[in-house]
């Protein structure tokens, strides 16, 4: 549904409710000088509606009430709705609201000729102008069909009534009694065109769950749809989430899981503020834990969380998590952490979000965790669930509030029961890895919008120092996990040490040869320099050999030429 | 307690008949103004007083119209509404009193049905 800002002049002024909700539903409230007809079986909150409407209306708008009350008196009444919250007796001390209780015995009324409602009339008129009253409440006006036996005057009355109020220009609510083929006993919606709201008490499978609609409203929109409500001790509370646009602010800031690691896995910088993180994954993978520490880390940056958990007391909690060295005691001595323990199965789905929503527009928490999801989803019917979380989800981000859903999938790992994934900006999951006789959780990032993030699977430990998130071995025999991670890794390192001792033998042997080779070329080196000298040596010795001749020949020539010389001369 | 005598119980009976019949009656008759629906009640009320009640009956005529408080006291709902306050039970007509029958019976003036009491009074014997 779209919000529209355009006001027009002709819209129907409204008088304003005060329940929550129920002003978003009608666009501002009921219509202002008109009657309002809220019909409803038994017990389906017709009274305490209305007298909520008249107290609002006393206390938050200034416009003083008249309930007149054909059922109850007012002692009952003042008893019934205190345990709503509401002191009505203050109220009518400041003459802020009236009530009147209007006795319809048949057995002591004899009906002798022709009469009108003047008395009746009178009564309001007095009480309404007594305190200058903007409100009136009806409740129940079809208690005079039980009184008084003539139907003829009483219609035509009855009649001359909603006029009269219209006149007077208060804003009365007038509650009937549903019917079983009409939408009241007596048919007073005839009357009563303005505006129609019916309330409704159904039980499925020994659940019930009080819804409202609006029947019609005339000259204004109104939301159409069936909406949850809760009675509690502060009143009313009406879950009108659907009509929720999807133009919420975003926001970039980054927040840590609490898990260092995971963090790293997640861009490096962790979630989103104001995103929805769904932790899926079989029982005992440790969802909760995780869960636990994004709590623990929010408190520890002095934000406030609220912990919905539908499987665990707190007490429970508490002890759990301090076996992994979370201390979550100190946040809840704080007042930064709440928990909110219930059974899911005691109410009904809807119920459940609206006490939700209830405690978080109490609270005012920065993040949520609702833990898990899944028992949510067993009260209630598929379909709704979806919408119910989408709306939850919804209202979250529009309050830039954190969420972590944890949910427990049983076969199929991917899937979420009711496909709530798709509502969820981040999804991680975490399964347990069977290898070699033992069980080991993994863990990785399914989607998560917005980031860059890790596609790889970690191991993931529970110690008793917290969560550690640790690589896989991923290799060549695929992925392993604990000790068959230790072993495969062991067994790695044995081999390693072998091929370095290979490495290391053969450059040993290298190192050998080389040095065999060096030696030989030493021994060449030597033989070959012995035999350089022996040559260079001999050389010589021919050399010197060669100069002696030649100096003998020398003097033999010399001495042949003097003889030659003695013969001439 | 002694076991009363049966005659005794009777003549207890009779006297306790003899004095409601003496019974004063305080009525009050509630209006709204003067409509023609007053007026005929007030007239019809009026006109049993002197039947029936002759100098044993106080009746008061009020317009609520001018005391509206009377409303929220008395629990009117209809108007005209003609209450008797005395002789109790405390009763209640609405209507403009144009049922003479309806309302003799209900201010016990005539009794419900003569056959009915006589044969109580037969079975108490």
């Amino acid at each position: 549904m779209q919000h529209t800002t355009i006001k027009s002049t002709e819209e129907l002024p409204k008088a304003p409710t005060g329940i929550r909700g129920l002003d978003e539903i009608t666009f501002g409230g009921l219509p202002k000088g008109r009657s309002t007809l809220i019909a409803g079986g038994a017990g389906s909150g017709k009274t305490l509606m209305s007298m909520e409407f008249l107290v609002r209306g006393a206390i938050e708008f200034g416009e003083s009430g008249v309930f007149m009350a054909f059922e109850e008196t007012s002692d009952e009444l003042a008893k019934n709705v205190a345990s709503l919250g509401f002191e009505i007796e203050e109220l009518i001390k400041e003459k802020k609201l009236i009530i009147d209780f209007v006795r319809v015995e048949r057995s002591e009324i004899e009906e002798t000729g022709e009469y009108d409602l003047e008395g009746l009339f009178i009564r309001i008129g007095y009480a309404i102008d007594s305190i200058g009253a903007k409100r009136v409440v009806l409740d129940t006006i079809e208690s005079l069909f039980a009184g008084l036996k003539n139907q003829a005057i009483l219609r035509a009355e009855l009649r001359r009534l909603f006029r009269w109020l219209k006149d007077k220009g208060v804003t009365a609510i007038i509650t009937a009694e549903r019917g079983s083929n009409e939408l009241t006993r007596y048919g007073l919606e005839e009357y009563v065109s303005d505006c129609v709201i019916l309330l409704d008490n159904r039980v499925t499978g020994q659940i019930s769950t009080r819804r409202l609609r609006i029947v019609k409203y005339r000259g204004s929109r109104h939301g159409t749809n069936e909406y949850p409500f809760l009675i509690d001790e502060h009143g009313i509370s009406i879950m009108p989430i659907t009509s929720l646009a999807l133009d919420y602010k975003v926001s970039n800031e980054r927040i840590s899981s609490g898990i260092p690691r995971l963090d790293m896995m997640l861009g490096g910088k962790g979630f989103y503020r104001g995103s929805s993180i769904l932790v899926t994954g079989s029982a005992g993978t440790g969802k909760s834990t995780i869960a636990a520490h994004f709590a623990d880390a929010t408190c520890r940056r002095g934000e406030r969380v609220l912990y919905f958990a539908f499987e665990e007391s707190p007490d429970q909690i508490v002890r759990n998590m301090s076996s992994v060295g979370l201390n979550l005691q100190q946040w809840l001595d704080k007042g930064r952490l709440k928990i909110h323990s219930a059974r899911a199965s005691l109410y009904g789905l809807e119920t459940h979000l609206v006490t939700m929503q209830r405690q978080i527009d109490d609270f005012k928490p920065n993040a949520v965790i609702v833990d898990p999801i899944s028992n949510l989803i067993n009260v209630g019917e598929s379909s709704d669930v979806r919408s119910m979380l989408t709306r939850l989800i919804d209202y979250l981000k529009s309050k830039q509030i954190t969420a972590v859903f944890t949910n427990l999938t049983h076969e199929r790992l991917e899937a979420t029961e009711t496909e709530v994934s798709s509502v969820m900006d981040t999804w991680l999951l975490v399964r347990d890895i069977e290898i070699a006789g033992e069980r080991n959780r993994g863990i990785y990032v399914l989607k998560s919008r917005g980031m860059p993030h890790s596609n790889q699977i970690r191991e993931f430990l529970l110690t008793n120092k917290g969560v550690d998130i640790i690589d896989v071995y991923a290799g060549p025999s695929g992925v392993l996990t604990g000790s068959a991670r230790a072993a495969q890794e062991e067994k790695e390192q044995a081999e390693k040490t072998l091929r370095r001792e290979e490495i290391e033998r053969f450059s040993r042997d290298l190192d050998r040869r080389r040095k065999i080779m060096e030696a030989q070329v030493a021994a060449i080196t030597a033989e070959y320099e012995a035999k350089a000298e022996e040559i260079k040596q001999l050389i010589l010795q021919s050399k010197e050999r060669e100069s002696i001749l030649s100096q003998n020949r020398a003097r033999m020539s010399k001495a042949r030429g003097s003889q030659e010389k003695t013969i001439k001369g | 307690m002694p076991k009363k005598d049966p005659a005794d119980v009777t003549a207890e009976f009779e006297k306790a008949l003899k004095d409601e019949n003496q019974e004063r009656y305080i009525l009050r008759l509630y209006v709204t103004g003067m409509t023609p629906k007053s007026l005929r009640a007030i007239d019809n009320v009026k006109k049993i007083c002197n039947e029936h009640l002759k100098g044993r009956c106080e009746l008061e005529v009020i317009d609520i119209y001018q005391q509206p408080d009377y409303a929220k006291t008395e629990q009117l709902i209809a108007a005209p509404t003609l209450i008797k306050k005395l002789p109790l039970p405390l009763r209640k007509f609405i209507g403009d009193m144009s049922n003479e029958d309806r309302i003799l019976v209900g201010l016990d003036i005539v009794p419900k049905k003569e056959s009915e009491r006589v044969s109580r009074k037969i079975n108490d014997n």
